[in-house]
């Protein structure tokens, strides 16, 4: 009898729980962090530096929305989840959101139960080949040796692809990147394929990196961006209008050195003013004070220098800007206006 | 006439002269073992030129190795096309592969500490018959020594523990006298309760000889590795026993328990309960409660390793023969008593081989917990390491390193057990 009512009030007690848990912005601003789920390390993406500080693209990320919430760029907990855990990280409330180069698919946004609040950056599949074998597209690589890493969905692109242009093909299974990497240096494959961020940081990581080229051919969309649990859309909101700040800051010219100065006071331009906090109640919109944006934008940059940063051109990964560009710079960033 | 003398018959001895030098010394060992026949000396010839192979490409890899480089990179200019271990990726975050990436560098003494202390510790335990039996005393404090250095906070925390498991330990001994069993379960009830009363007193001492706080998570490295191996091996040995005895006890209720628990633990990958302890217990706890991952991990691991150790255990107990049981009853002994002074003595030591194999196998197995994104010292290769773009593209000089360290701990389990069977051997081989 006893057993029983201990066990009636631990339900209780999970249940009064579960539905404590409703608001997230709450829930940060109580606990003065944000729990933010990052990769356990990936080139340019996120990785702790020698002293512990984590560093990358998708941190970038993180670290705006710890700013624009609680106006403190250091405040977020990094939780670093693998491919395997980082769903169920996120589904039990373990992390609050999940900036982990995770591509958006239907079944991901629908059935797992997220929401993508965006992109941050667009990826796909492509060929790396040494440039000793003469090939400038992928599709001379008919009868190629290809290394692929099994039971991923760059397996079933790569075959759709040979499929498609009639050309023929032969895999060499793979189990991790760096198994990948030994394989095609040893000569075993004459090209590697993965997404083209993998690939050019691979390629970074050789001894003589220029011998290498990647093909221009993408052959799959890796949409990849941040992402929160269904259920909170006042969360996910300011997660997606803060990664939107950091493209629209890009494309107005705020930058993380001119930021205090063009939000000190308003200026000419109104979307500015508006993005600032100078003009309008955006920031109070979503919960937040008007200075939000001010501060997610000086915490690491806005889209541009975050990217320059941590995978641009002149990082060692040499990630050219491609898609990921401004729509006024023939990419495909595009954020609805502040208004 | 002057005599000639025929008979050759020495008057003085020969003074004794070295034996050939073919059968003796090095020339002798080299026939002997390495040039006995054709096939042998092919055999010697083809070894010595693989074994000149592989040192001539690996020395230059060691001598030439960099040990100061901000970069990959920066270590091939030096190198500048030489074949040379980049071995500064170990010099610049060794901190990191021993003690994870968060633990703050001004506490490395703690753990450090804790180690040394820990063979202070093990050593009575280890070497009976060398160590004062009083050193035992020490040994008893250590985990709550080692708990404080190692996670930081007020003392009264393992103090409070220490105290429970003494006051637990005191009703044992006022019980036992009536009911071992019963003495047994009410002594675990008490140090429980009265851990639940002092988590409420604990409050005015919360700053006295406080170290500063570190949470589980911020803990890796080897550290994480030496820490499973050495908790989950030491809780799983007595459990073990428990279960090995629970198994062949005459209650249905206990030894069906055991074979259930036995059977299904050893029916499941070690990875699977890893992942349960990450993933699937987040979903049956309430959102928000922090249920500390590395004593969930010590949990599985503990589970794990026990149903093990319990059928290496069973193993020695079958070996003994019927009259040893027999003897103990003849005696008078009861159950506890024929256990502890006659079975458990015999069965344990033929058990020592499959022991060690055990711990060995798991202290190896502790590695396995890259996988649930803890940054052992594998996972710390892989993850931070790895993908850092400094280092990225190090693999030999990094798995190197983490190899060095499991083959001397290993190796020196192996090398202790092999002692410790030849110091308990009692039969005339």
């Amino acid at each position: 009898m006893k057993k029983t009512v201990f066990l009636g009030a631990l339900t209780v007690a999970g249940l009064a729980a579960g539905a404590a848990a409703a608001g997230t912005l709450d829930d940060v601003k109580a606990r003065g962090k944000l729990n933010c789920g990052v990769t356990t390390g990936l080139v340019g993406f996120a990785a702790p530096d020698a002293n512990g500080v984590w560093e990358g693209f998708d941190v970038g990320v993180c670290r705006a929305v710890a700013a624009a919430v609680l106006g403190d760029a250091t405040a977020v907990e990094f939780v670093p989840t693998t491919g395997k855990t980082r769903f169920t990280a996120l589904a039990s409330g373990e992390i609050d959101m999940l900036a982990r180069n995770t591509t958006w698919t239907f079944s991901r946004d629908t059935d797992l139960k997220f929401d993508f609040v965006g992109v941050n950056y667009y990826d796909g599949q492509g060929f790396m080949v040494p440039k000793a074998l003469g090939v400038t597209s992928a599709k001379d690589l008919n009868g190629a040796t290809v290394c692929i890493q099994t039971g991923t969905t760059t397996e079933l692109n790569l075959a759709d692809f040979f499929r498609k242009n009639n050309m023929e093909y032969e895999p060499v299974p793979i189990e991790t990147n760096a198994e990948g990497q030994q394989q095609y240096l040893a000569g075993a494959c004459d090209t590697y394929t993965t997404d083209a961020s993998g690939l050019a940081s691979t390629r970074a990581a050789f001894e003589n990196p220029t011998e290498h080229v990647i093909l221009p051919e993408i052959i799959s969309k890796e949409p990849l961006g941040p992402l929160v649990r269904h259920g909170d859309n006042e969360w996910g909101d300011i997660a997606r209008w803060t990664l939107n700040a950091l493209i629209a800051a890009e494309e107005m010219g705020i930058t993380s050195a001119n930021v205090a100065e063009l939000g000190a006071a308003a200026g000419g331009s109104p979307e500015v003013n508006r993005i600032l906090g100078t003009e309008g109640n955006l920031g109070e919109m979503i919960g937040l004070d008007a200075q939000w944006a001010m501060r997610a934008i000086a915490a690491g940059g806005n889209y541009g220098e975050l990217f320059e940063k941590n995978i641009g051109e002149k990082t060692p990964i040499g990630l050219a800007r491609g898609l990921n560009a401004q729509w006024t710079d023939g990419g495909i960033l595009y954020t609805p206006p502040f208004r | 006439m002057s005599h000639e003398q025929i008979g050759f018959v020495r008057t003085e001895m020969l003074p004794e002269s070295a034996p050939p030098l073919a059968s003796t010394g090095i020339v002798k060992w080299l026939r002997e073992n390495l040039f006995s026949s054709p096939a042998n000396s092919l055999l010697t010839v083809v070894s010595v030129l693989v074994v000149y192979q592989i040192v001539t490409s690996a020395a230059p890899w060691f001598f030439n190795g960099v040990w100061d480089s901000p970069s990959l990179t920066a270590c091939r200019e030096i190198l500048d096309g030489k074949t040379g271990g980049c071995f500064a990726v170990l010099s610049e975050r060794w901190n990191q592969l021993l003690f994870g990436f968060k633990y703050p560098s001004e506490l490395y003494w703690r753990p450090g500490l804790a180690f040394v202390l820990l063979f202070i510790a093990a050593a009575p335990l280890l070497f009976g018959k060398v160590f004062p039996r009083k050193m035992l005393i020490f040994t008893g404090l250590y985990p709550f020594i080692a708990f404080w250095l190692i996670w930081g906070g007020p003392v009264s925390t393992p103090v409070f523990a220490l105290l429970g498991v003494l006051f637990g330990a005191f009703v044992y001994t006022k019980m036992v006298k009536t009911s071992a069993g019963i003495a047994v379960i009410v002594s675990f009830v008490a140090a429980l309760v009265f851990w639940i009363v002092s988590g409420y007193l604990s409050g005015p001492f919360e700053n006295i000889m406080a170290l500063e706080a570190i949470p589980s998570r911020d803990m890796g490295g080897f550290m994480i590795n030496l820490m499973l191996g050495v908790i989950c091996v030491s809780l799983s040995v007595p459990l073990g026993i428990l279960l090995a005895l629970g198994r062949q006890s005459s209650m249905p209720i206990i030894k069906w328990i055991c074979v259930v628990f036995i059977e299904f633990i050893r029916g499941v990958p070690l990875i699977t309960l890893l992942f349960v302890a990450n993933v699937v217990l987040a979903y049956f706890l309430p959102p928000g409660t922090n249920f500390d991952l590395i004593l969930r991990v010590i949990i599985m691991i503990t589970m794990f390793s026990s149903a093990y150790i319990a059928e290496v255990i069973r193993g020695g107990l079958a070996a003994l023969p019927r009259g040893q049981y027999e003897a103990g009853d003849s005696l008078g002994l009861d159950y506890a008593q024929s256990m502890q002074l006659i079975i458990l003595p015999q069965a344990l030591k033929i058990s020592i081989p499959g022991i060690v194999n055990v711990a060995v196998g798991l202290f190896k197995d502790t590695t396995l917990v890259s996988v649930i994104s803890m940054f052992d010292i594998v996972g710390m290769i892989r993850g931070p390491i790895l993908s850092s773009s400094e280092w990225n593209g190090v693999y030999w000089e990094l798995f190197g390193f983490a190899v060095v360290l499991f083959f001397i701990t290993c190796y020196g389990i192996s090398q202790y057990s092999q002692w410790l069977e030849r110091q308990l051997q009692t039969d005339h081989r």
